[in-house]
């Protein structure tokens, strides 16, 4: 096998331009492939990180239906106390969680004595927000982070309404009886707009929510949930299911439902668009390794036709020819894996130290910090080896089936 | 003993509708040791002869024994180990592998068809180079010899597997006179020397001169049998 090895090999050498087209072409197709990858899913990473840990969290508890009706904000659907207590027991037993948040949705008008408007909040706990969101404060455009009596207005509010950090307002809300209330807050500052259900609300306290809304009790619309781990999304949730699938109301109903990110987020379907591409990334480079590679050994046994027929006439055996060629074909894959790969990590490595930026949506600035982890570079490295070897069949098998008599007959 | 026994053996190519006999009821044998030669113009069957005897084809009609086997029943994976078991080639255009020194081509059968130790191998492919007078030569890659020294090569490569028979088709014919008369006096002298059977084709009657025995075939017909007496 070693000598099969050393003679594939320099029948390689022996056309030097055309295997080094190969093996850059095949090279080319991983760096297209790690490159695509590991930019693709900086971004992926960023902006899931962003949308999570600035708004969402990783798994939502609501109560049942109320996802569904989202946009009307119902505060008759808000979880009650005893739901909340029973809840709290099952999510303080679940090692995998860090830390989770209530939060009151509402819709009310904002009035700053001059003119007035429609806006949506989320009333939340700031020290328990934080640690689920900890880039809830990061979005803050300018002004202070949220104290009782304090009021955050979304940006998209701020433009056509001519109130300024540290002005009175009003907020009327109408609560679960039907009964409206105001209250006056203070505008501590200004909030980023976010892609995602409840990315465009403005931000009020938790109490000064349920004064706003009389609520005598604690009622909660939204429980986010911050995990230690982000990979323990699905085993979590599959947890919660079970567990709060057990309480049930008294009609014999769930009383909670509980969506990942995943379900919550639109970006989601942007995130499964981007795998999508790095897929048809990867089915371009094995047709670039196929072609490539099937072409050169088609030509190999071609022009080799006469010297296979006297290896053949020696009595070399049909299955040692074969894997002469298998070989070829092995190595050009190998090569042009080993120098892509190569080729892949010092370009990941420049893009990194660049420091390139790159704008997304209106203010998002996404600094891109490509990283490809050793599954990936495996994954395609074995794709690029195997699919050479796929290539070189065709070949290989006509160069062993060869008649001896045909072969040597061929100028 | 005989290593060749034909029996009224023909060959028939079909091209279209049309049949072309290359060979035509040939009777012969030929016996160990024997450096034998098969003369005749372009298209008399030589080629067609040679590669009967040397496996790589099979009669249409008639037996063909080589080595007291009936190549007829032998499949294509058989054929090629019978080759490299029991015979040699050495061809018109050399046939060495480019990419291979000269040493490394004499050693190509024993790596691919016989799986020797590479201490035997060694041993044997210096020995063989010393024979053929190409030990100085055996770093050298082939495009880097002459015409004479690529056949010595040839020769050399023919014989590291110790066949029986030896089979050369026109071994001669892209060389000079001088290169050509000393290779043929190389095969000649390798024929005593380790009791292999020479074959060769040739058109060329000033070569065979030193040939125990010559053929002369003319339209796929055998129509002279000289036997020279030493």
């Amino acid at each position: 096998m070693k000598n099969i090895i050393k003679i594939a090999f320099r029948n390689l050498y022996r056309q030097k331009r055309r295997s080094f087209l190969t093996i850059g072409i095949v090279a080319f197709g991983v760096l297209a492939v790690l490159l695509f990858s590991a930019t693709a899913g900086s971004f992926k990473n960023f902006m899931i990180s962003e949308i999570t840990d600035s708004m969402l969290g990783h798994i939502q508890i609501h109560s049942k239906g109320y996802v569904g009706s989202l946009d009307n904000l119902p505060l008759d659907k808000a979880l009650q106390v005893k739901q909340v207590k029973q809840m709290e027991k099952i999510l303080d037993e679940i090692p995998e969680i860090e830390s989770y948040s209530y939060r009151i949705l509402l819709g009310g008008m904002l009035s700053n004595y001059l003119e007035s408007t429609s806006a949506k909040f989320s009333a939340i706990i700031p020290a328990k927000e934080t640690q689920v969101v900890p880039l809830l404060e990061d979005r803050l455009m300018e002004g202070t982070f949220l104290k009782k009596g304090e009021i955050l207005l979304p940006e998209l509010i701020t433009k056509g309404f001519d109130s300024k950090i540290g002005d009175d307002i009003v907020l009327v809300a109408t609560n679960a009886d039907g009964s409206v209330n105001g209250q006056n807050f203070k505008i501590a500052g200004i909030m980023e707009s976010v892609m995602g259900p409840t990315g465009k609300y403005g931000y009020i306290h938790f109490d000064d929510a349920q004064t706003l809304l009389r609520m005598n009790e604690l009622q909660v619309s939204e429980v986010a949930i911050r995990l230690k781990d982000f990979s323990d999304v699905k085993k979590v949730y599959n947890i919660l299911s079970q567990k709060l699938g057990e309480i049930k109301n008294p009609k014999g109903n769930d009383v909670f439902e509980i969506h990942t990110w995943e379900s919550l987020s639109p970006f989601y379907n942007i995130a499964q668009m981007i795998d999508m591409m790095a897929l048809f990334i990867q089915i371009i480079l094995i047709g670039i390794v196929l072609v490539s590679i099937m072409n050169v050994m088609i030509m190999a046994v071609y022009e080799r036709t006469k010297e296979i027929g006297s290896i053949s006439a020696m009595g070399t055996p049909p299955s040692k020819i074969r894997w002469m060629f298998i070989f070829e074909g092995f190595f050009l894959g190998i090569l042009g894996s080993v120098i892509g790969l190569v080729v892949s990590l010092v370009a990941i490595f420049i893009v990194n130290i660049s420091h390139l930026t790159v704008a997304f949506g209106r203010n998002s600035i996404i600094l891109l910090q490509p990283e490809v982890s050793m599954s990936q570079i495996g994954l395609t490295a074995l794709i690029v080896i195997i699919v050479s070897i796929i290539a070189v069949m065709e070949p290989a098998f006509k160069a062993s089936k060869l008649e001896p008599i045909e072969a040597l007959r061929q100028n | 003993m005989s290593l060749i026994s034909c029996d009224g053996i023909s060959k028939i190519y079909k091209m279209g509708e049309v049949e072309i006999k290359a060979l035509n009821n040939i009777s012969l044998e030929i016996s160990k040791s024997q450096f034998v030669s098969f003369i005749g113009p372009s298209g008399s069957g030589k080629t067609t002869m040679l590669n009967l005897f040397g496996v790589l084809d099979k009669p249409t009609l008639g037996t063909l024994k080589v080595i007291d086997t009936d190549i007829s029943k032998l499949n294509y994976v058989e054929r090629a180990k019978f080759r490299g078991e029991h015979l040699g080639f050495i061809f018109q255009n050399f046939n060495l592998i480019p990419v291979l020194t000269v040493y490394e081509n004499v050693e190509y059968p024993l790596v691919m068809v016989k799986s020797l130790p590479q201490k035997e191998r060694r041993e044997k492919v210096l020995s063989l180079l010393d024979a053929v007078g190409m030990l100085d030569q055996k770093d050298k890659l082939i495009n880097q010899i002459s015409g004479g020294q690529k056949q010595r090569a040839a020769i050399a490569r023919a014989l590291t597997t110790d066949p029986k028979i030896v089979l050369a088709d026109e071994p001669t014919a892209n060389l000079d006179h001088v290169s050509a008369y000393k290779v043929m006096s190389l095969m000649k002298k390798l024929s005593k020397e380790v009791g292999t059977t020479f074959i060769f084709s040739t058109h060329d009657p000033k070569i065979v001169k030193e040939v125990d025995i010559t053929y002369t075939l003319e339209d796929g017909i055998l129509i002279k049998r000289e036997v020279r007496s030493n």
